[in-house]
Parts: C-alpha cells; structure tokens; sequence
C-alpha cells in the first residue's frame, strides 16, 4: 500500500510537462524547491528533536552568495555553487556549535536570534546586498550546455535534484546514524551512557540539514532570478517549520506534503487576499490546535482505519 | 565629548525599554517555559496604540496613554493565554508555535490598520525641551525614560522578592509540581504572569514611541535583542534581564552609530562569547 502511494506519487511527479502550461510548471517547480527545504528541516525537527526557527539562513545565505558571486564578481556558476554551498555549510558549523550549547527552547530561541541578525544584515549591509531592493537581473545556469530557461527544462533540473535530494535524506535517516539520531531525540542521556555522542550526532544533522536547506537556497535562486531579504526573515523560516508540523514532523515525505499545501496556500491566497502574513499565523493556530500531528499522519491513521473496518 | 554623551544616553534609553520588555519576556520564560515570541508584537501593538491615542486627542498625558496602552495589551495577552495557551499545556513546541502565529497576526493587523509608513509619537510638551547639565545638552525625555525603567525595575523586584504574589511566582519558577502540591493555584499564576508580561511590553512599546516611532517591522525589530538580552542575561533572572538589556542598548546604540552596516555582527560577539562559556547566561540558574 505505502509502496504504491510512493510509486503514485513519484510517477505523477512526471506529469506537469506533458500536461500542464507553463504556470502549473512553475508552481510545481516552487513546491519541489520548498519540498527539499522543508525536508532539510524535518532532518532536525522531525528526526532529530531540534526546533529551529532559522531554517532560512541556508537558503537565504546560500542564495545571497550565489547572487553576488555570479553577478558581482562575475563567476561561472559551477563556481559559484560550489562556494556558496561550502560557505553555507561553514555557517552551518558554526551556527550548529554556538546553537547546540542548548538545546529545546534554548536552541529555538538562539536559532531565531541567529537568523535575525543575518536578516538585519541583509537589509542594512546595503552596499554588499542592495539592502530593501534585492538583487535583481541574476541568470539561471546552463548544466553541460543545456539552457534552464524554460520551464520545462527548469522543472526536470529541479525534479532530478529534489528525487536525488529526497533519497539522501531518506538514506540518512534509515541509516545507523539515522537510528542513533532518533535515540539521541528521544533518551539522550541514555544514549549518552551507551558511548554515543549527543553533541556530535545533534552537531552532524545540523550540518547536513544545513547544506540541503543551502542547496534548496540555490534552487530558489535560480527560480526567481532574483533575491531579497523577505528570503532570510522569519516569515521564510516559519513557512517552512508550518510545512513541516502540518505535514507531520517526523515521517519522511509529510513535510513536503505539507510544504506543497503551504506553498498552494500562499500563491491562491495571495491571489484574493494581501494578508498573507495573517492567513499564516492563522493556520499555525489551527495546525497545532486542530491537528498537532499533521495532515499525513492523520491521514494514515484514517486510511488505515477504513481498511480495518473493511476487512 | 558631545557625541559619546549623547550616544551613551540613547543607549541608556534604548537598554531602559529592552529591560521593560525582555523583564517580561524572562518572567513568562521562567515561570510557563515558554518562549513568548509574540512579545515583540506586544511592544509594537503599544507603539501603535499610543500613536493613535496621541495624535488623536491633543493633549492627552504619555504616561497614562501607555498605562491604558498596557492594559489593553495586557488584557489581549490574557485572552490569548486562557483562550489558546491553556489548551496546549502538554505541547510546549505546539506552544511556542501558537505565539509565532498570533505575532505573525498582531503585526499583520496593524500593518492592515495603520498603513505602511512609520508614524512618530509626540513627545511631551513639557519634556520637549533639552536638559543643560555640567555644560553638556541632554535629551530630557530619554532621561527620563531610563529613571523610569530604573523605578520599574525596583518595583517588579520588589513584586517578586517581597510580596505573596511574588513569592508564588518564584515557587513555580524553581517547582512548579511542588508549588502545585502545597496548594498554589499554578495556573492562575500563568495568567497574571503572562498578562504583567504582556503589558509591560505594550506600556513599553508606548513609552518608546516617542524615541521609536511606530513603523511596521518594529516587532521584528525589537524581539531578537530581546532574546539576545535574555539569552545573555540568563533566562528567568530579573538581575539578568536588566544587566542584558543595558549591555546590548549600549552595544547597539554604538554599533549603529559608528559600523551601522556592522550592528548586527556586533550584537553576535557577546552573545556568542555568553553561550560558548556560560551557556545558562550571566545570572541564569537553569539552563534553558
């Protein structure tokens, strides 16, 4: 049963090119994008038990890098990739050894004061990055001389990442490492006393989730042409944390479920209403009010008890 | 010599309202366990509310707009916390979750009703004036913004250390089963603590109008020093909370004056040096 959703799912994730216009295409290339970052998150919050509430740093710092160095120092975008990739995971290290000195609230809280800083500074350091206005006039790159300018080919690029992206993740988390990462969540002073250490598994899977959020963060860039500091705010970080809860934290695909059903939220929603900021705090009330473990989870627990019912 | 005094009181000031509003931050830290992310919100809903008050009745007194400004706020908190906050006891994430939603709200509203541009507050007549004092020109009303967050700081430890309501406080603080079991109403005193703590905030976010400005982005502007204060001066600790909040109003003050586009790498330094040797804080007694 688990087998054939999965096998539904990816098989229809073949689809928007043959079926769909150009607009479908793009939106469908904006939920992989969140989908990754969404699930970069879930590496901590789900798998690991660290709430963070400064996700979008990778992403953010990770476009903001590609972006200057492609338009400002004219790199080469394999370049570009490369360093701002390894400068996101240098942060991430560093980040992870000042945040990982707590942990619960205290790592949420030192997270959060985290990415404010790179917000601020976003806006303010406004010779480097252009401050309010962003910047603009960026390219997407050109992979073994294949042009990504259209959607299609854009949408292809980015499902290959996301497929790769999602596997690895998966890897990770079935892995031995992966289990001890689920020990270190759930009894990490027993774990301690087994010979495991806490720190360093904690450390290692923020790294991690730090370069695939660093990944998505080029992704997004290269979709939108264009960066601004909104990508580095809290808002950014807490769409993702809301994909994550809503999609069930914890399980492998909920969280990009759940970043696909934000994203929906917010292109529909923008569409009628301005207030999206409102509409977002909103469903995080309800969320965590209505349905706490997710909408997959749940859903799971439904199907499996209709099934139960029908036997 | 001009330019270090004047600097060194906007610090002051700028330290006097980050005590009034991370004082209120750590107390519902330390007593709920939560982390109240709606607290910037609360300060800039003050802000706003004054704002309105002010330039609409000429001649209304600051000190008792952000009085009344504190207790609407307060009353929101209140409503938030019996409403929503109650309901999520077991679920301290889902808790934390709930106040971002509800600032993601609060600032959204306010931006829905006063509009995008930054609206100034007035300051008091009568403090408009600047004071001459040993050959040096200061600012009246940021002196005496910071005798203010000096007397309020004497009373809330005077409300903490020497009164019943106090006392009940610090119980749940240092145990919160064991308080529950010698008979104090626990819950009860979630209430009170996150309405006092909310409208501080809001009577906060009035009071620093005047220096402030009411503007869209003040919530996002005042909260992460508040954590910062709080992450430096230990969670829960009122002592903490008020050499934090001074420590950061003078490094952010001169950080903007003489790096602006540095501010914020400097505001990382103390933190980082507080977490990597001490990191329950300056005066923290649990680590968080």
């Amino acid at each position: 049963m688990k087998w054939i959703a999965a096998a539904l799912i990816g098989g229809s994730l073949l689809l928007p090119p043959f079926l769909a216009g150009d607009f479908y295409i793009n939106l469908a290339s904006q939920i992989l994008i969140a989908a990754i970052f969404a699930l970069s998150l879930n590496l901590l919050v789900g798998f690991g038990g660290m709430t963070s509430l400064g996700h979008a740093s990778y992403l953010g710092v990770a476009a903001y890098l590609s972006a200057l160095l492609t338009s400002q120092y004219g790199l080469g975008h394999g370049a570009a990739a490369i360093i701002s990739i390894s400068g996101t995971v240098a942060m991430a290290g560093f980040f992870g050894v000042i945040a990982l000195r707590a942990t619960g609230l205290g790592f949420l809280m030192i997270t959060l004061a985290l990415s404010q800083v790179l917000w601020g500074l976003a806006y303010r350091m406004s010779n480097v990055t252009n401050g309010d206005n962003g910047i603009t006039g960026l390219t997407r790159p050109a992979p073994f001389g294949i042009s990504l300018e259209s959607p299609v080919s854009f949408y292809w690029f980015v499902l290959i990442i996301t497929t790769t992206a999602f596997l690895m993740m998966t890897i990770f988390v079935s892995s031995a490492f992966g289990s001890s990462l689920k020990g270190v969540r759930d009894q990490p002073r027993r774990m301690a006393a087994l010979g495991f250490n806490p720190w360093l598994i904690r450390w290692i899977t923020f790294v991690y989730a730090g370069f695939w959020g660093g990944i998505s963060g080029l992704l997004y860039v290269y979709y939108h042409k264009y960066i601004h500091p909104t990508s580095l705010s809290t808002t950014s970080s807490a769409e993702a944390l809301l994909g994550v809860i809503a999609g069930g934290s914890g399980t492998l695909g909920g969280p990009a479920v759940g970043a696909a059903l934000v994203l929906l939220l917010k292109n529909y929603a923008s569409a009628y209403i301005e207030r999206w900021n409102m509409l977002l705090g909103l469903v995080f009330l309800f969320i965590v009010l209505v349905m706490p473990t997710g909408i997959v989870p749940g859903f799971s627990r439904l199907t499996a008890r209709l099934r139960g019912e029908t036997r | 010599m001009q330019f270090w005094i004047i600097q060194g009181l906007n610090s002051l000031s700028l330290g006097g309202l980050l005590f009034l509003l991370s004082s209120g931050f750590s107390l519902i830290f330390g007593l709920m366990r939560l982390a109240n992310l709606t607290h910037g919100a609360f300060f800039m809903l003050g802000t706003y509310l004054a704002a309105t008050a002010l330039r609409t009745y000429d001649g209304l007194n600051l000190w008792v707009t952000a009085l009344a400004a504190g207790f609407v706020v307060a009353a929101l908190g209140g409503l938030f916390e019996r409403l929503v906050l109650t309901r999520l006891k077991t679920n301290p994430l889902g808790q934390v979750l709930v106040t971002l939603g509800m600032s993601f709200i609060i600032s959204d509203a306010c931006l829905m009703l006063w509009g995008g541009d930054s609206i100034p507050v007035p300051t008091p007549k009568n403090l408009q004036a600047p004071t001459r004092m040993l050959g040096f020109v200061f600012p009246t009303y940021r002196l005496v913004l910071v005798g203010l967050a000096i007397v309020a700081a004497i009373a809330l430890y005077f409300l903490l250390e020497r009164t019943r309501l106090g006392a009940m406080i610090r119980a749940g603080v240092d145990d919160r089963q064991m308080a529950r079991a010698v008979g104090i109403p626990v819950s009860n005193l979630f209430t009170i603590v996150f309405c006092l703590g909310a409208g501080i905030a809001g009577a906060a976010g009035a009071l620093g109008g005047p220096i402030l400005s009411a503007y869209p982005g003040l919530d996002a502007d005042m909260l992460p020093l508040a954590l910062i204060v709080v992450i430096l001066g230990g969670i829960g600790s009122l002592l903490g909370a008020f050499v934090g909040s001074f420590v950061i109003g003078f490094i952010y003050t001169f950080g903007i004056a003489l790096f602006p586009e540095l501010a914020y790498i400097i505001l990382f330094l103390p933190m980082i040096f507080v977490i990597a040797f001490r990191p329950q804080g300056l005066f923290g007694r649990v680590g968080a």
